[in-house]
């Protein structure tokens, strides 16, 4: 039996319709672009899921860590003048 | 301050509804627990190819041969979705297929089962698909992320299977006195195997209340064998099959229906290995597997090649 491989992994996202974000869809073995491509239309676009494809490695994706996610989200609440209410408004201003 | 990678702090999340996602803490046995049953459904996928891959050629018209394709090739893609999923977990797609070659891991025992002839790919899609997509309905508010994710795509594709297989036997029904009995033999065949592909009764089953407590699973086996029963049976009487139970019983109160004892035996004499095709699906799954090799090992070298090119060029 020869060596056996299960090629390299790639991250698969769909933009579903043009102007929409693209997403994550799941991921693929594949040898090189190309094939990574192919895979990611076969496997996750069989349905008109989606008007295009982004692949890319998955050793390139770099992840926080959930360890550190108190810090990271904070929501910062203590920073109210990020909020358009913070502000007072002459009386009587209009559209704004 | 909570210590997040302690086992109660995970079991709060849980119980919050929260899902948990790859890097996330989880104890050593919700992993395990995860690993065999993704990698399980995964296999299952795969290996349900053949039964009715075996019908591919046979298809008695040119629409049925190609729903019949369309219909494989995404039991394949969901099997690559599930295969995906279950790598997020630290275990290797080579180590998967090695666990299912050696007999390690297992896969849905209905597989085991030979389809016999074009009754028996009616009765797969209605049947069989229908089991799977009343688990799987239930399987998208798993809460490991990634598998909840697959099962989503997968619920998505999964009504058509069903609706073919339903579609197959309700022609039959109104066909001549032969494709009648065809009909019917298969719905005796595939029954009882549909309702076994649930798994044990609870009061049986061991790795129910971790799957449950950790929501793995959100339904119990026999809370989602009910639904089927529920919803199959009258699927079936209005095509006039027969279920081949005498002890069905609407429960007029509950509105559910009570169905005669399940024959055990039988389920595991099929997952240790005795059912009537075990053999043949895995020495094909292997021989595929091996035959297909050199393209395997192509890829490898042209990438090879490839990136010694562009290192050349820079
Ligand atoms: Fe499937
Ligand atoms: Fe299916």
């Amino acid at each position: 039996m020869s060596l056996d491989t299960q090629l390299d992994l790639w991250e698969v996202f769909i933009q579903s319709k043009s102007g929409l974000p693209y997403i994550h869809a799941g991921s693929v073995h594949a040898s090189d672009n190309k094939m990574a491509l192919q895979n990611a239309r076969d496997i996750y676009t069989r349905r008109g899921e989606g008007t295009s494809i982004w692949v890319m490695p998955s050793k390139y994706i770099v992840a926080s860590n959930p360890d550190d996610n108190d810090m990271l989200f904070d929501p910062s609440n203590d920073k109210v003048y990020r909020h358009p209410t913070f502000y007072v408004m002459p009386e009587g201003a209009k559209n704004i | 301050m909570h210590n997040e990678h302690s086992d109660t702090h995970f079991q709060t999340r849980i119980d919050n509804g929260e899902h948990i996602e790859a890097k996330d803490y989880m104890p050593e046995n919700y992993r395990k627990h995860l690993i065999r049953q993704m990698s399980q459904h995964a296999h299952s996928e795969v290996i349900g190819m053949q039964p009715e891959g075996n019908w591919i050629t046979r298809a008695p018209s040119l629409r049925a041969k190609q729903i019949l394709l369309a219909k494989i090739q995404d039991e394949g893609g969901h099997g690559l979705y599930l295969y995906s999923a279950a790598e997020t977990l630290g275990v290797s797609r080579v180590e998967f297929i090695q666990q299912l070659q050696s007999g390690k891991a297992k896969y849905s025992s209905i597989f085991n089962y030979p389809a016999l002839n074009w009754a028996d790919v009616g009765a797969i899609g209605w049947l069989v698909d229908g089991a799977a997509i009343v688990n799987q309905v239930s399987l998208q508010r798993t809460s490991y992320g990634p598998y909840s994710r697959a099962m989503v795509r997968i619920c998505k594709e999964e009504s058509f299977h069903q609706r073919q297989g339903y579609e197959i036997m309700a022609k039959m029904m109104k066909g001549t006195k032969d494709q009648q009995a065809m009909a019917q033999d298969a719905m005796n065949r595939w029954w009882w195997p549909a309702l076994m592909m649930f798994g044990p009764h609870d009061t049986d089953s061991p790795h129910s209340s971790d799957a449950v407590k950790w929501k793995i699973k959100r339904e119990t086996n026999d809370e989602l064998r009910q639904k089927f029963i529920d919803k199959t049976i009258p699927q079936a009487e209005l095509i006039g099959l027969t279920v081949p139970d005498d002890k069905i019983k609407l429960d007029e109160k509950t509105g559910h229906y009570k169905i005669g004892p399940i024959n055990w035996d039988e389920f595991y004499r099929v997952i240790a290995g005795n059912g009537p095709c075990n053999k043949q699906r895995l020495d094909h799954h292997i021989k595929f597997h091996e035959e297909g090799s050199w393209v395997r090992d192509a890829a490898v070298a042209y990438k090879q090649k490839h990136s010694t090119k562009e290192l050349q060029t820079v």
